[in-house]
């Protein structure tokens, strides 16, 4: 059975099935929702009115029986923190469910009327609107928990918190993990307001009885997986008791410290002297301590790499998962926080109120440089959650990420790219990765171009991270990398295995070739990552954005930020040479 | 002369005495290189997979110098 779209209408509260157009076919993941989105979405529509759409597509291999790392699911629409198209992706539930169901995307799109708010119920049998009139203004932690007990068989529950019911801009689409918390989030961009915007709460997947996932070629995707797989349990930092199971994302803690390269006290050094407390290590030695919580916990059915961790607090009792290397550097680096309990205490409240972590620990530094409270006042940190939480006026600032609250105290030094701010590695000590920020269409995103492999960790490749050479063609190789694995399903994190073992590169585009009876090899990963970029700059060249928006924040071309002392010198010559090849500027 | 060493993640297993981020000073002769000194420590070759002296990057056969601030990284990536 051929995969269909399912579209839903919120404000005729209708659906309907529909084949997936040729022109989409080879499409899925990020390629399906970037395709969607460039050709149904108005590039200069509000990103909160009617016109945009919210885009929910499963990758390639998603469903598969027994594909590694495999259940991210792509969220895609125009963004309300950028304004430009956006791609966010989360692991829990959702993925291979949505793919069990036969869907390639589910399309959100209208908006009801008379202001009403739904949850939606996908299962084999269509979709069901009820009233969400009884989750409206709680927190997901009790959403995830009243949706479990009132609709059977285990489903994914796609919500959003009080941020996105309020539509602010840093609102993120939460996704259940496999004990039902909320957590994996589509944190980046502001998808959650879209969903808020189209008036739905929730959406409740059941894959019970749906066809499942059509394999084109099973010996193919059989051995493509073998491949991946051998390579993922081979490599040292993806291997059982490795270096992500064992320690974390936030293994990179104490490593980009070392490097000078961790924003600290909102961008304005390298180097932080509390690291070590909020560090991967300190996450497994309290796991220990405590006697609760874990490790190698994963994030969705079949990950056999296992990063999250649940991060248990004083009493032993479960707080939070995960301490995200992100989340534990934005809450707690970048505001001079070296508490680890107030780091994971924050993190709980993000994924309670909906808010990406990145952008929320940002949004607090800012407010920290402001004057509003000092560096490293951790309870005065956690506070700023209340404000959120009951929507104050300075709330709703804080609800609306950095550049809204950098305006409101009128600071100049803010880390972010179009419209949206950096994650946790400093452009001026690692170069690449500033090139991944200034010229990705997502706005500054690691995880769109994730040089750090060479540049930090020696995978793929060993480059210096304090040289400007050769920094434009390697982000956009990785830029294009990610694309393609972003439409997979697949983890992004399989990227560190494959890039040092050939046969696991092959490996992962032969399972896609499996699967879907396209002629992919590992030749073709690049080009069809470039294919996918392209639709992506051109829909931001024309919702307006030109060269001016590929540029890095203007206080890091004068400011030296030390341990290295270095200031941006990557030139704007070079930066408009990343995507010289569209005409998306 | 003397420099301090750092190592992390799944390298402090080779040095359970240290806390975590906290260094080992080291006294060595004039002329050591980093592998020399990852050797004395007793960490896997295979296992290393960059060293960073002073914040910068290094290769395993450059020599050390009074005072150098020398990390081992294991694999690590995520974010």
């Amino acid at each position: 059975m051929a995969r269909k779209i399912l579209r839903i209408d919120m404000a005729e509260l209708s659906h309907a099935y529909e084949e997936v157009p040729a022109k989409w076919g080879k499409w899925a993941g990020r390629g399906l929702t970037s395709a969607i989105v460039a050709e149904e979405v108005e590039p200069t529509c509000h990103p909160l009115g009617p016109n945009n759409k919210l885009v929910i597509a499963p990758g390639w291999v998603s469903g598969t029986p027994a594909a590694p790392s495999s259940g991210r699911t792509s969220f895609g629409g125009k963004s309300p923190l950028t304004g430009g198209i956006k791609e966010s992706n989360a692991g829990g539930l959702s993925s291979q469910k949505i793919a069990k169901l036969g869907l390639a995307a589910i399309i959100l799109e209208g908006m009801p009327k008379g202001g009403k708010w739904y949850t939606l119920v996908v299962t084999k049998d269509g979709v069901s609107f009820e009233s969400a009139a009884d989750l409206m203004g709680k927190g997901l932690y009790e959403v995830d928990q009243i949706l479990w007990k009132k609709y059977p068989n285990e489903p994914a529950v796609i919500g959003i918190g009080q941020v996105g019911e309020e539509k602010l801009s840093n609102a993120g689409i939460s996704v259940n993990d496999p004990e039902n918390k909320p957590g994996r989030y589509a944190g980046r961009g502001g998808l959650g307001a879209v969903m808020g915007a189209r008036g739905v709460k929730a959406i409740i997947v059941d894959d019970s009885g749906g066809p499942g996932v059509e394999i084109a070629d099973m010996d193919l995707f059989k051995t493509g997986r073998k491949k991946l797989t051998d390579a993922i349990t081979s490599h040292d930092l993806t291997k059982p008791a490795g270096g992500l199971n064992s320690f974390g994302t936030n293994v990179l803690m104490n490593i980009i410290n070392e490097a000078g390269g961790l924003p600290t006290r909102n961008f304005s050094a390298g180097q932080f002297e509390g690291a070590a407390q909020i560090s991967g290590e300190m996450v497994a030695e309290m796991v220990e301590k405590r006697g609760a919580g874990m490790t190698g916990h994963g994030c969705h059915p079949g990950c056999i790499i296992k990063c999250s961790n649940i991060y248990p607090d004083e009493n032993g009792e479960e707080l939070v998962s995960c301490v995200e290397y992100e989340t534990a550097w934005a809450l707690g680096a970048n505001c001079g926080i070296d508490d680890l309990d107030y780091v994971a205490k924050m993190t709980r409240e993000c994924n309670d109120l909906g808010l990406d972590t990145i952008e929320a620990g940002n949004t607090v530094a800012i407010a920290m440089e402001g004057g509003a409270l000092e560096f490293g006042d951790k309870v005065g940190a956690l506070g700023l959650f209340d404000e959120i939480r009951q929507m104050t006026p300075l709330g709703r600032i804080l609800g609306q990420g950095v550049e809204a609250t950098a305006k409101a105290y009128g600071v100049h030094r803010i880390p972010t790219v179009k419209g949206q701010s950096m994650p946790a590695y400093e452009p001026r000590a690692i170069k690449g990765i500033g090139v991944t920020y200034a010229t990705t269409p997502m706005g500054a995103d690691h995880t769109a171009g994730y040089t750090i492999a060479p540049e930090i960790a020696g995978v793929g490749g060993k480059v210096d991270p304090l040289s400007d050479e050769g920094k434009a063609e390697l982000s956009l190789t990785f830029q294009a990398a990610t694309a393609f694995v972003d439409s997979s399903g697949y983890c992004l994190f399989i990227a560190f295995p494959i890039l040092d073992i050939p046969e696991g590169w092959a490996g992962m585009a032969e399972s896609v070739a499996g699967v879907t009876g396209m002629e992919i090899t590992g030749d073709d990963v690049i080009p069809i990552g470039k294919e996918i970029l392209k639709i992506e700059r051109e829909f931001n060249a024309r919702a307006g954005f030109t060269a001016q928006d590929d540029r890095p924040p203007e206080f890091m071309r004068y400011e030296e930020l030390p341990p290295h002392n270095e200031v941006w010198t990557i030139t704007d010559t070079v930066l408009d040479e990343v995507y010289s090849w569209t005409n998306g500027k | 002369m003397q420099v301090e060493v750092r190592v992390f993640a799944t390298l402090r297993r080779y040095l359970p005495e240290l806390g975590i981020g906290e260094a080992k000073v080291m006294e060595v002769a004039q002329g050591t290189t980093l592998d020399e000194i990852r050797k004395i420590l007793g960490l896997p070759a295979d296992e290393v997979k960059v060293i960073m002296v002073n914040h910068k990057q290094a290769f395993p056969e450059d020599p050390v110098e009074d005072g150098d601030r020398i990390t081992y990284v294991p694999a690590v990536a995520g974010g």
